[in-house]
């Protein structure tokens, strides 16, 4: 199933996952392209931010190898693996803004502590940050718990980008935003990727983010990947799974 | 693909351009910022400055907003500065950069005498509505205790047997440990000063009354405050934090019959059993320090302590503990609902609702010994 790309920012091997006695992920191999926008599809529970978090390091894995930028996580060093953090931003699916600081002090924050920057600098480039995600910069002073659900986004992905990573991870992005909102958020995630050059891997749900965001799609069943591709490649599919979810009542009404 | 950053000024007659090259990334943001802040003072040194980009290996947020500021620092010198030799790839980075507004930031807390004087003003006010909130609370667990009264059904018996366990049944070893410990060091303290004037066996009589009237029930509504208030209102802050409290009430129930009445009663059952637990374990140990370290038998301890003591004691010391674990409960519920959205808030409200209820069961205690010596017990 896995096509050898030689140009892969990340690369999975042979990964396996148990919680308990349940193996969530069994052997599973998957290559992201640099600069492309991977949509991650697959049945609920199927381990989708499983896989996510394990790439991320916060899931232990049994066995396998996770390469990202060239680099075999289990094998860097401290310094290396915080270069490699450094260099990846992660969009949460709840946001997970720091509930204490405000908007500015969040998107501040990996600056702060990366970049030694005069608070001038800082402000200047968390107002551009704020400008990319579309919101205005009176929202910089406010705390999370006064932003709306949408706006919580935006905020974690400014955050996520605030380093200027090359690889942004965003696990459903889209969920719990009214379609306007998704779809002017699919809008953003496509315009940052050709400015900023960014590889995207998106965790999804959302059939219209599928069809006008991404570039590739991987799907996710019984712990492997059970098809990767194109949108064309995904309807010519005959997995039963995948039938359902290109041809379904929902399917159908977005393709229209 | 990288290479350190540069910022290269060449004379072309009357021009001057700008030649940046090397990587104009956020790695290197600390050195362009140096550099750009540099450049910024050639502001109206030429008729004719302008910016090339033309050899920047890379560029992110960071570089193109730099270059953009010296841009426009450059411009407000009264010269129009262009950037040239921008490619393809940068230019709608470079428009995206070009739409921020940079503003001066407003600073907002600066601390002045007079803001500090609002501040120990808006405190000191503050005393008289924390006041009235635990009034309210007070007022609103009776009310909830009332309606529970006419309608038993309402009545929460798993979650306050639940609760009892948490509060008392899992208190019990701290408590009795703690106690039994204090109870050895006051019959040690005692003995080896009573000693001077041969009056060793008063110890006893000292342990009987201090356990028994104020240290036992003291300690162990101090330890419940820190054990268990603090508990309370963690949990139901992090639940206000999470709307779950408004879900409830939605649903139609009432939050305060739902989750404080259990927990309440919970306390006020559990205070007055762990008081007692704690004062026969500050005995026990008393006991053994005074029969060990001074040589006081069991028999004669116990003979002593049965003159010594008389039931107002322990009815003094025991009647005290449910009203200690209401005002501990009590705050610790108000300042569980008063958390607000952040991690921060409910440290705060954490702390406030031990402090605060430690503060009231002490004052209360003051309230007590007037009370008891007035009435003569």
């Amino acid at each position: 199933m896995v096509d050898e790309i030689s140009d892969a920012i990340i690369r999975v091997r042979d990964i396996t996952v148990q919680f308990g006695k349940t193996r969530v992920l069994d052997g599973l191999n998957l290559d992201v392209k640099r600069g492309e926008i991977l949509g991650f599809v697959g049945p609920s529970g199927a381990g989708k931010s499983v896989l996510t978090r394990t790439i991320i390091g916060l899931v232990p894995k049994l066995a396998g190898s996770i390469e990202v930028f060239g680099i075999d996580l289990d094998a860097a060093s401290a310094a290396e693996r915080r270069g490699v953090e450094r260099r990846w931003g992660i969009l949460f699916q709840q946001g997970a803004l720091f509930s204490s600081l405000t908007v500015r002090q969040n998107i501040q924050f990996p600056v702060r502590e990366y970049l030694r920057v005069s608070q001038r600098l800082l402000d200047e480039i968390m107002m551009a940050k704020l400008g990319m995600v579309g919101l205005r910069p009176e929202v910089a002073d406010r705390y999370p718990s006064e932003l709306s659900g949408g706006m919580i986004k935006r905020v974690a992905l400014a955050r996520a980008l605030a380093l200027d990573p090359e690889l942004v991870f965003l696990d459903e992005p889209t969920s719990g935003l009214d379609p306007i909102g998704a779809g002017d958020f699919d809008e953003l995630v496509r315009t940052l990727q050709r400015t900023l050059g960014l590889t995207v891997f998106m965790v999804t749900h959302d059939l219209d983010s599928l069809y006008t965001a991404c570039d590739r799609i991987a799907v996710l069943g019984n712990g492997k990947i059970i098809a990767a591709g194109s949108v064309a490649d995904m309807q010519a599919s005959q997995h039963p799974w995948l039938r359902q979810y290109f041809h379904g009542k929902r399917a159908r009404a977005v393709m229209g | 693909m990288s290479g350190n950053p540069t910022l290269e000024r060449i004379a072309r007659g009357n021009a001057l351009a700008l030649c940046a090259a090397g990587s104009w990334t956020a790695r290197f943001a600390p050195v362009l910022e140096r550099m750009v802040a540099d450049a910024e003072k050639l502001s109206g040194s030429r008729p004719d400055i302008f910016i090339d980009v033309s050899q920047v290996s890379k560029l992110d947020t960071f570089g193109a907003w730099l270059i953009e500021r010296l841009r426009r620092s450059l411009t407000q010198g009264g010269v129009e500065t262009e950037i040239a030799g921008l490619s393809d790839n940068y230019s709608s980075l470079v428009d995206e950069v070009r739409r921020v507004k940079a503003e001066p930031v407003v600073d907002s807390d600066k601390v002045t005498i007079t803001g500090m004087l609002e501040q120990i003003g808006r405190s000191v006010a503050g005393i008289g509505g924390t006041l009235v909130g635990l009034i309210e609370m007070l007022g609103a667990v009776l009310a909830a205790a009332g309606h529970v009264l006419i309608r038993p059904r309402g009545f929460r018996l798993t979650s306050t047997i639940h609760h009892l366990e948490q509060v008392c049944w899992r208190a019990v070893p701290i408590v009795v440990l703690i106690t039994f410990l204090i109870g050895c060091i006051i019959s040690q303290q005692g003995i080896f000063h009573f000693r001077k004037f041969g009056a060793d066996i008063f110890v006893v009589d000292m342990l009987g009354v201090l356990v028994l009237r104020e240290i036992g029930v003291l300690l162990v509504a101090i330890m419940v405050a820190g054990r268990s208030g603090s508990a309370y209102t963690a949990e139901l802050g992090s639940m206000k934090m999470r709307e779950e409290i408004d879900a409830l009430r939605t649903m139609g129930f009432d939050p305060i019959e739902v989750l404080i009445l259990p927990r309440m009663l919970a306390l006020v059952l559990a205070l007055p059993i762990l008081a007692f637990l704690g004062a026969m374990a500050a005995l026990y140990g008393g006991g053994l320090v005074a029969w060990l370290y001074g040589g006081v038998e069991p028999e004669a301890f116990l003979l002593r302590l049965r003159d010594a003591i008389s039931i107002d004691h322990f009815v003094v010391g025991i009647i005290k503990a449910p009203v200690m674990a209401a005002v501990i409960g009590i705050v610790a519920c108000v300042e569980g609902l008063a958390v607000q959205g952040s991690a921060e808030s409910l440290g705060q409200h954490t702390t406030s609702s031990v402090v605060k209820g430690i503060f009231f069961v002490i004052v209360m205690d003051g309230v007590f010994a007037i009370f008891f010596a007035s009435i003569g017990m």
